[in-house]
């Protein structure tokens, strides 16, 4: 295992020694309580400046801890802001694969349909924006709870729900599951939340590469799935390129 | 080659932001580039753009859109030009520079030409021969103003040395040369429907009017040649080589065929900065009895000219950007509809957003915006609701209008642009119509609407009904307010429109 990174340390020590004072602390006062030479502080000082951490009220000034760092976590990505971004992606996946899109991301506990295109055959259909997919069994919740953290926590001590006798409900066949997704980039669910339904979902990036939401395409296992019962090849491919075109108009990859 | 798949681009110059799409032979999008250009709001009333830097965004853009798809240019079989329309720029063909900020659409600085106007000429007879009301929406009174700007603009532009165009005309100007590149010179034209919004153009002959050019003091010489909405308008030489450019067309009038509303009776309601209702009226010319204009929806080259009435509503999504950059009451546009969500009602708070005076069903050039019944239970969530309210009342206004001019009601709306993404707006917009609001799987018609056109004036589609099949339901909200409660916000509705036209009408006032 590889060491610990130094100046990670130092900066976590700072960082702490600023939320404990109830005065702003000066550059000289910072490095004298952790110990360390007035450079090395002062170079881990404005990198937390400059990443938003801390901040001064003047320049020169004293150092206090930003507020920014008290919202990390809720900071995360508006589900109405995430659909108007998205919408133009969905429209075309919907219209390629003829199948329902869907835009799910991880919020307040709960995976929750951002957005949703009707498939294009003219039936009856009702859009289910703001409904909950199931984490363990849908295939929007599989590639958050394989790449989003919180998601994955939430799921930790909660009995997994059987809807049907292909939902897995298995812990160890679900990490191995997980695994697979996170190795392929996608995820699938064939009949797992509802008999008959598959779905195909990949991850939605922001721009510092973590994932925020899901997108997929959901329909019957006849028209998504092979005789094999696996997802189609060049439906994967519709939904994994709809997602990094997503990710990328978020930011991911590109250079404005 | 053969084999190598071809695509048709679109660039939708708006009042916003720049885009330019492509999309594939089914209408489905393939790549999208965009960028927000600078507006600037120098005093009250007045709304200006800076051309060159909206043609330097285009510069960027097309080239992106293509590298993002890994397209080359020879694989865009045509491009389609669509823009903000009514929006004046003069420039000078010789520097490529031009000579003034552009006056955009929302601008309301032109009361006193108007006034002029109006005395030397009979308004109802430019409404006879233009379909528009003498109002400061349309380009001839923003081209007066801007000729009477600076010194000798006026000399200059009588000895040919300017050139006048909405966005379409410069854009293309520039792409096909401008003052010179590589050899060629841009080509000053520009199409019937945005010809149509300038209030120089006649409806029945589809060229200036002589009579009006006179009124507005403007020489023929500075104006574009009209074309029809799809033509032949040569290739792109800036900033790539050799694309055909395929149609011309005001964006509103673009997402109508976005829409695929090609047949007389068809409707759709585009909601972007501003909101516009579009009921194609076949071949003929009909009047409005109840405040919509008449205004060519297009003309596809060796066809006749298709008309459309129109329901304009100046503020709609321009009203959420206003709390975004003027308020700082949310960071992103989107953020509206998550503020407002969290009431159930608006706290009796209503907002009558009359920035540009109020356009259709009103046409008042003075009023301005109110916001009223403001209590100390009014929270910023309350009028945040309010906001996106207004863009649903003002809707169900020209919804009535176009209702009374059919004289049969619509049974449904078919609604685009890029609000539809607020969900909570289009159900307040089912909820006060009393009508299922549907949109289609493209939101972004005016981009498609370009594309379509430009696409059909190359033979790439054979002819607008094969374009039916690409249109597909992919939202649709019914209606579940409850309807006392309806008819008592529509009440309170009127009553605050009737304050936003009051407050402008005291004596006294001057905007400048």
């Amino acid at each position: 295992m590889p060491g610990n990174v130094q100046s990670v340390e130092r900066a976590a020590a700072i960082l702490r020694l600023l939320a404990e004072e109830n005065e702003p602390l000066t550059l000289s006062q910072v490095a004298t309580a952790l110990g360390l030479a007035k450079g090395t502080a002062h170079g881990i000082v404005r990198t937390l400046q400059e990443v938003g951490f801390i901040e001064q009220d003047q320049v020169n000034g004293p150092y206090r801890v930003a507020t920014e760092v008290f919202r990390l976590g809720w900071t995360r990505l508006d589900q109405n802001e995430l659909r108007s971004k998205t919408m133009n992606w969905t429209d075309a996946l919907a219209a390629r694969t003829g199948e329902s899109a869907r835009v799910a991301a991880f919020h307040a506990g709960r995976a929750q349909v951002a957005h949703h295109v009707f498939r294009g055959d003219g039936g009856t259909q009702v859009l289910v924006t703001g409904s909950i997919v199931p984490l363990h069994a849908s295939a929007l919740g599989k590639v958050l709870l394989a790449f989003d953290p919180g998601a994955g926590r939430s799921v930790v001590k909660t009995q997994l729900t059987p809807f049907t006798h292909r939902t897995i409900i298995e812990r160890v066949s679900l990490h191995r599951e997980l695994a697979t997704v996170r190795d392929s980039g996608w995820a699938g669910a064939v009949g797992e939340v509802e008999p008959g339904v598959a779905g195909i979902a990949a991850p939605i990036r922001d721009a510092g590469g973590y994932v925020v939401a899901a997108v997929g395409i959901e329909g019957s296992i006849d028209r998504l799935c092979d005789d094999r019962m696996r997802p189609r090849a060049g439906l994967v491919t519709h939904v994994v390129r709809v997602g990094r075109a997503i990710s990328r108009e978020l930011g991911h990859g590109r250079e404005w | 080659m053969v084999n190598t798949p071809r695509y048709v681009a679109a660039l939708d110059q708006g009042t916003t932001s720049t885009r330019c799409m492509v999309f594939d032979r089914h209408g489905r999008m393939v790549s999208i580039a965009q960028r927000e250009h600078r507006r600037y709001f120098p005093r009250p009333g007045w709304v200006e753009h800076d051309a060159a830097e909206i043609w330097s965004i285009v510069r960027k853009i097309l080239p992106q859109a293509l590298s993002e798809a890994g397209l080359d240019a020879d694989q865009i079989i045509a491009l389609g030009v669509t823009n903000q329309r009514e929006t004046t720029v003069v420039w000078d063909p010789r520097t490529g520079q031009p000579v003034a900020k552009a006056i955009v659409w929302q601008d309301t600085r032109t009361g006193p030409v108007l006034s002029r106007v109006g005395l030397e000429f009979d308004a109802d007879e430019i409404r006879t021969r233009t379909g528009l009301p003498l109002h400061h929406y349309f380009s001839a009174p923003k081209l007066r103003w801007l000729l009477d700007s600076g010194p000798e603009l006026q000399d200059r532009a009588v000895r040919g040395e300017l050139l006048f165009g909405t966005m379409d005309s410069w854009i293309t100007w520039n792409l096909t040369g401008g003052a010179g590149f590589d050899g060629h010179r841009g080509i000053h034209v520009t199409d019937v429907t945005n010809a149509s919004r300038t209030m120089l153009m006649n409806l029945q002959t589809l060229d200036w009017d002589d009579d009006l050019l006179a009124v507005f003091g403007v020489p023929r010489s500075m104006l574009p040649q009209i074309h029809p909405s799809t033509d032949s308008f040569g290739l792109t030489r800036d900033p790539l080589p050799g694309i055909p450019i395929g149609a011309l067309i005001g964006d509103q009038q673009a997402s109508l065929m976005g829409q695929t509303a090609f047949d007389a009776g068809q409707a759709k309601c585009t909601f972007g900065t501003g909101s516009f209702l579009l009921l194609n009226t076949g071949q003929e010319i009909v009047r409005s009895r109840h405040g919509l204009i008449t205004t060519v929806a297009h003309k596809i080259a060796g066809g006749p000219a298709v008309y459309a009435l129109e329901g304009s509503i100046a503020v709609a999504g321009g009203l959420v950007q206003w709390c975004r950059d003027s308020l700082g009451l949310i960071r992103s546009p989107a953020e509206i509809e998550t503020l407002a969500a969290g009431v159930p009602d608006n706290g009796g708070c209503y907002v009558v957003p009359a920035f540009s005076g109020l356009f259709a069903p009103y046409w008042n050039s003075a009023a301005q915006g109110i916001m009223v019944g403001l209590t100390s239970y009014v929270t910023k969530e309350h009028i945040a609701r309010a906001v996106l309210e207004a863009t649903a009342w003002q809707t169900r206004d020209v919804v009535d209008a176009m209702n009374a001019d059919a004289g049969v009601p619509t049974l449904s709306l078919a609604v685009d642009g890029g609000m539809t993404a607020d969900n909570l707006l289009m159900q307040m917009v089912a909820d006060v119509l009393d009508i299922p609001v549907v949109r289609p799987m493209m939101a972004e018609t005016v981009a498609l609407g370009a594309g379509y056109a430009a696409g059909l004036a190359v033979g790439y589609w054979s002819d607008p009904q094969v374009l039916r099949r690409h249109w597909q339901r992919a939202g649709e909200w019914r209606p579940r307010i409850d309807p006392a409660r309806r008819e008592r916000e529509l009440a309170q509705w009127r009553a605050a429109v009737s304050l936003a036209l009051s407050w402008g009408e005291r004596s006294g006032v001057d905007l400048s």
